[in-house]
């Protein structure tokens, strides 16, 4: 076992944790203002990928574009959804909001599929990002290093949104207690409206930038969503701070287990989530409910 | 209005709702009874046996399934663990083992248990949504276990798991005994879950359905209740599982799969949650729906979420629960 390969894997977990964070984030903001469990956010991370491949291919609209407009089209196709569907099922119970984006992933996917084949496109990385760094005991890729670099911003900034700014705030309240905040003449239902399209961008921004690294292809989100789901078992929705830094640190796991026992790299996120189900159930950051 | 639900992991009150029902006569629910089981002995003269040996396995997952949501309101996204698993242990068992169907049908069963028994465990330590999140991501590594597993062939899974014959004598390789002896199995569980629901216990998941923290002011420990239902899901989930493997003499990744779990959901949903036909009547347009879409390929997923969409949105109480609403009575 070579540092080299040690570093490498580390690198790579580390990308994988950043979608992990910027997923697990998108979903814990999201259920903590609506309630609501977002099993289509696999498919509209894949969706943010696929407009960027659409973007470059159809419309020759490159990467540094696709950043910004991928997830804005997005987020609006999220907000339409909020309107038309997601605000119905308000006051039911949340398994219903479970099933109906269950539902919508399929949808997703499905069209994705039929319209793309399932064998994906590749995405260049952009020319600016190409190339890398000899560190001495590792090489670095140049894209890799900006993928961190961008979702731990991108976390940060959520974060002190979320927790230091007065619309975090009113976001904050809601959650707590929505029926007051309204009392109090602000407009729930458009805050909600927009959580979810915030939310859903992060997701297809998540999107974009895996697009360079893995395949374009509609399955890309399927199997994430339920590694995501774990890591936000493991972490506990209750804390926007914790779903980032569970998110990071799983990755981190996940890769150090592809170097030491890869049989193990597929699962080692479902074992730790039975292991801190049996020591702490609420998660490591959740509050007990 | 719109006014979001509490933001607590509740255990959800409205999941299954059907309206307060009063105690179904049991002589008319007989007579239903009664007349499911003659269409369903009829059946194969009329229609390929084949096609209703999958919809009556399914029917039977699905009647699982819907003990553990319609009746006690655990929403498991996990249940392909217990299906697929029973099949791949049953056609080890048939095939490897050379276990005759009856002792390889069982021990897929009681495989299952076991395995219910463990994610159970494990999952009913959290409520409502967190359940769904964590039984789909146990039964997310199972799947992985079963990709890379020996025994369950990878990618190809096993095939070619012998039939058999029924208690050492009537040869199962002809469909229309194989139909019946499925049909036997299927009654069978259909009955069993029918007394478990009426059964003591069976109201005691109902009343933890209903209000969780109330059912446990009484002194019920829900816990265990929810632990045994599981147990009872998984192991008739299995029975099932099993069955449909050595049917179709082949066990493969398909069933371990997320997309199978969300197919019970879907039957049981649009069948109607927490009826005691829903899941049949359920499985049977399930079967009917993607056997005429085959054709369509990859638009049987779409059809499926469209389904799934227009349940959630429109048709809560899916085909039974509205015509339960129709007719004034449970069925």
């Amino acid at each position: 076992m070579t540092t080299q390969a040690l570093f490498s894997q580390l690198l790579i977990g580390l990308i994988n944790g950043s979608f992990y964070a910027l997923l697990s984030l998108g979903l814990a903001v999201i259920f903590g203002l609506l309630n609501v469990v977002n099993f289509c956010h696999g498919a509209l991370y894949m969706l943010g990928a696929l407009v960027a491949w659409y973007l470059l291919e159809h419309l020759g609209i490159g990467y540094w574009w696709a950043l910004l407009i991928s997830p804005l089209v997005v987020g609006l196709f999220g907000v339409v959804i909020e309107r038309t569907m997601l605000r119905r099922l308000y006051g039911l119970d949340p398994l219903y909001g479970l099933l109906l984006t269950f539902g919508l992933a399929l949808i997703i996917q499905g069209v994705a599929r039929n319209y793309f084949g399932v064998s994906g496109e590749p995405y260049d990385i952009p020319s600016q990002l190409t190339g890398g760094k000899n560190l001495g005991f590792m090489f670095l890729p140049n894209y890799r290093a900006w993928v961190v670099a961008v979702s731990v911003v991108i976390c940060s900034l959520t974060w002190f949104v979320v927790e230091r700014t007065r619309v975090g705030a009113y976001l904050r309240a809601g959650t707590e207690n929505s029926i007051l905040v309204q009392a109090f003449g602000i407009n729930v239902p458009r805050m909600l409206t927009l959580t979810y399209g915030a939310g859903v961008a992060l997701a297809a921004l998540a999107g974009v930038m895996a697009a360079p690294i893995t395949r374009v292809s509609p399955l890309m989100g399927a199997d994430l969503i339920i590694v995501v789901f774990a890591v936000v078992v493991i972490g506990g929705m209750g804390s926007i701070f914790g779903s980032i830094v569970t998110g990071f640190a799983l990755g981190v796991i996940e890769g150090l287990t592809k170097v030491f026992y890869p049989e193990a790299s597929n699962t080692v996120i479902f074992l730790i989530m039975a292991i801190v189900l049996l020591v702490k159930p609420a998660g490591l950051f959740g509050r007990t409910t | 209005m719109t006014a979001p639900g509490p933001s607590v992991e509740a255990a959800g009150p409205t999941v299954g709702a059907i309206p307060a029902v009063i105690p179904a006569s049991t002589r008319s629910l007989r007579w239903l009874i009664v007349g499911m089981a003659v269409l369903l002995v009829v059946a194969p003269f009329v229609f390929y046996p084949v096609i209703l040996m999958k919809a009556l396995c399914l029917a039977l997952f699905a009647c699982a399934f819907n003990l553990l949501l319609g009746y006690s309101g655990l929403l498991s996204f996990g249940h392909a663990l217990f299906f697929g698993g029973a099949g791949y242990i049953a056609g080890q068992a048939a095939l490897v083992w050379g276990f005759p169907f009856e002792l390889a049908v069982l021990t897929g069963t009681a495989a299952a248990a076991v395995l219910g028994l463990a994610v159970g465990w494990l999952a009913i330590r959290r409520q409502g949504i967190y359940f769904a999140m964590i039984t789909l991501a146990l039964a997310q590594m199972f799947y992985f276990y079963c990709l890379r597993a020996k025994f369950t062939g990878g990618e190809d899974g096993i095939q070619g798991i012998p039939r058999g014959k029924l208690l050492g004598v009537l040869s199962l390789n002809n469909n229309l005994t194989m139909y019946f002896v499925v049909l036997a199995l299927f009654l069978f569980g259909f009955l069993a879950i029918l007394r478990i629901v009426h059964s003591p216990f069976g109201h005691v998941l109902t009343a933890i359905r209903e209000n969780e923290p109330r059912a446990i002011s009484l002194g019920y420990k829900t816990d265990h209740y929810k632990l045994i239902a599981f147990v009872l899901s998984a192991a008739l989930s299995g029975l099932a599982g099993g069955t449909k493997s050595i049917v179709f003499e082949l066990a493969s990744l398909t069933d371990v799969y997320w997309t199978t779990s969300g197919e019970v959901i879907l039957i049981v949903l649009l069948g109607g949650l927490g009826t005691l036909f829903g899941p049949v009547v359920g499985a049977f347009v399930i079967v009917v729906v993607e056997n005429y879409l085959a054709q369509l390929g990859g638009w049987v997923t779409v059809v499926q979420g469209a389904l799934f969409v227009v349940c959630v949105l429109a048709f809560r109480r899916g085909i039974v629960g509205e015509l339960s609403r129709l007719l004034h009575r449970p069925l």
